[in-house]
């Protein structure tokens, strides 16, 4: 399944938050959406999950979900939104009652997915009891256990120490090697966009328009912490971000 | 050159709540003590306080004539049936102001009305609609728990963490999944702090609630014992009515530590 936006548009009132955007996200592949905080990303997103309507343009889903996928747009939050009183198969089981899955055919998928984010031997500890990677991690599993067609990922690992990312950027990459997933990643981490990113969408500041899409054509489980050619691609992101990020950053809040 | 070298003081204790368990307890021992002592030694006179031994000998003669428990079980019963009703009616109507902004508009206004009113003062109109019986009590505690209910149920389903529906939402939670799942239980903390609340104004309103027709209860053998200014009794009552308090507490304490173990 893909996704298509066309034309897509807001505002809040009198402020206009993007405008005109037309992105392709093909089946299979990572695109990471990149700009100046504010611009719009989280909007954008929760547009393309079916959580707020678009003003203008359409948000379009192109061709079925798979047959077995339980909830085809799928959301990793930034901050977890695990639910503390559930333990760790509890919450990913969660998601799974409200489909109809329960039983052995429930314990079995989630027997799996916790084995597949290494949770095995957390399926009983409570969100507390985790470090941020951990609970991330929970939430990773929560999303794959659903099998979505797409998804969708807000700064997903914005709130963990960089060691914590680097080794969650290097679960996600596996991840992705075993099975090819769809997703959108959000990000205001060039650092993250240019490891997972099979597409990158860079918009300006506020109201966000799309300034440049670069292809990455180096396959994901080619790509390591600090690869030079990496580096180049980074900082031709930072080129173009950076005049766009010092104007959003001098800009009066609310204004 | 010789820099001087000193330790760096420690300035950053105190303002951090530690348990002390046998504090609360020795304060209160201490100042029965005390009271014992004034009232042997006629500092404090026998018209302001009764000797607290007195008072543990009429409980004990109340105990062994077995008044103890003719007085206690109406009262007890009283008050379970009323602060039952009282705070379930108290919970769903807190939880449908906090689901629905209609009832919250419409309902808001009239609890902010009915809050302040002494419950007390209705007891009369009690008895007219619910008879000078069991009814009229009934009414009196399940009203008086119900306001304190609702605004604590609906102010707690308002804390709730909106990210998590948002959560619950995106991965096609049906509405009342929504509502089980996660808001009933999100909620409960504040829940059991308003049942804290509501409980204590029941048992101070059992007192009120048998003014009116009631020959036995913990209620009417305070009342009575005060219009006979017998403060022995008055002050037997008063102690059952405080361990009451400490009891309900004590079970509210156990059951949010079952409830809310995923806290801490
Ligand atoms: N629900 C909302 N109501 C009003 N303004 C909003 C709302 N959500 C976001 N905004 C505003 O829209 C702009 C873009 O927000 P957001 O999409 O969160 O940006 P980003 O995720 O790129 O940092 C911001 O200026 C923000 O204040
Ligand atoms: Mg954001």
């Amino acid at each position: 399944m893909e996704l298509r936006l066309r034309g897509v548009g807001h505002s809040y009132g009198a402020r206009a938050v993007l405008r005109g955007i037309d992105i392709d996200i093909p089946a299979g592949q990572i695109v990471c959406i990149v700009g100046p905080s504010g611009c719009g990303k989280s909007t954008l997103l929760r547009m393309m999950g079916g959580l707020e309507e678009p003003d203008l343009g359409e948000v379009l889903q192109v061709g079925q979900a798979p047959e077995d996928c339980l909830n085809p747009l799928t959301y990793i939050f930034q901050d977890f939104a695990l639910l503390p009183w559930r333990t760790v198969a509890g919450n990913v089981s969660l998601v799974l009652e409200d489909h109809g899955v329960k039983g052995a055919d429930a314990r079995a998928m989630i027997e799996d997915v916790l084995k597949r984010t290494r949770l095995s031997d957390f399926a009983d500890a409570l969100p507390r009891q985790l470090s941020g990677g951990m609970k991330q991690r929970v939430a990773i599993a929560r999303a794959l256990v659903v099998n979505p067609a797409v998804m969708l990922m807000d700064e997903p690992l914005s709130a963990l120490d960089s060691q914590t990312r680097e080794l969650l950027m290097d679960d996600l990459i596996s991840l992705w090697t075993r099975t090819p997933f769809t997703a959108v990643y959000v990000t205001h981490n060039l650092a993250e966009a240019v490891r997972l990113g099979h597409r990158i969408v860079v918009l300006s500041r506020r109201p966000g328009e799309v300034r440049e899409v670069v292809t990455l054509e180096k396959p994901l489980e080619a790509r390591a912490y600090g690869d030079a050619d990496l580096e180049v691609q980074q900082k031709h992101l930072w080129e173009l971000m950076r005049a766009e990020a010092a104007a959003a950053d001098a800009e009066l809040i609310g204004g | 050159m010789d820099n001087p070298v000193k330790k760096v003081v420690f300035r950053g204790g105190g303002f951090a709540p530690v348990t002390r368990r046998w504090v609360g307890f020795i304060v209160f021992l201490v100042l029965l003590l005390a009271v014992e002592w004034g009232t042997r030694t006629g500092v404090i006179s026998p018209l302001t306080l009764p000797k607290p031994s007195d008072v543990l000998q009429t409980f004990a003669e109340l105990y062994s004539s077995g008044l103890l428990f003719q007085h206690l079980l109406p009262s007890l019963s009283r008050l379970a049936v009323g602060a039952a009703l009282g705070a379930s009616l108290g919970i769903g109507v807190g939880l449908l102001m906090g689901l629905f902004s209609f009832i919250r508009a419409g309902l808001v206004p009239l609890v902010a009305a009915i809050f302040p009113i002494p419950k007390i003062a209705l007891l009369p109109l009690f008895v007219i609609w619910f008879g000078i019986d069991e009814g009229s009590k009934y009414a009196l505690i399940a009203f008086g728990t119900f306001t304190p209910t609702v605004v604590a149920t609906y102010a707690a389903v308002d804390n709730v963490d909106r990210t998590l529906i948002r959560m619950g939402q995106s991965f096609g939670l049906s509405w009342l999944s929504i509502v089980r799942k996660i808001v009933l239980p999100g909620a409960m903390p504040g829940i059991l702090a308003g049942l804290r609340i509501s409980l204590a104004i029941a048992i101070i309103l059992l007192v009120a609630a048998e003014m009116l027709g009631a020959e036995y209860g913990i209620g009417a053998y305070i009342l009575e014992a005060g219009s006979l200014y017998d403060l022995e009794r008055l002050f037997a009552g008063v102690v059952i009515l405080s361990v009451l308090g400490v009891l309900v507490s004590a079970v509210i304490g156990a059951i949010e530590k079952r409830v809310l173990n995923w806290r801490s």
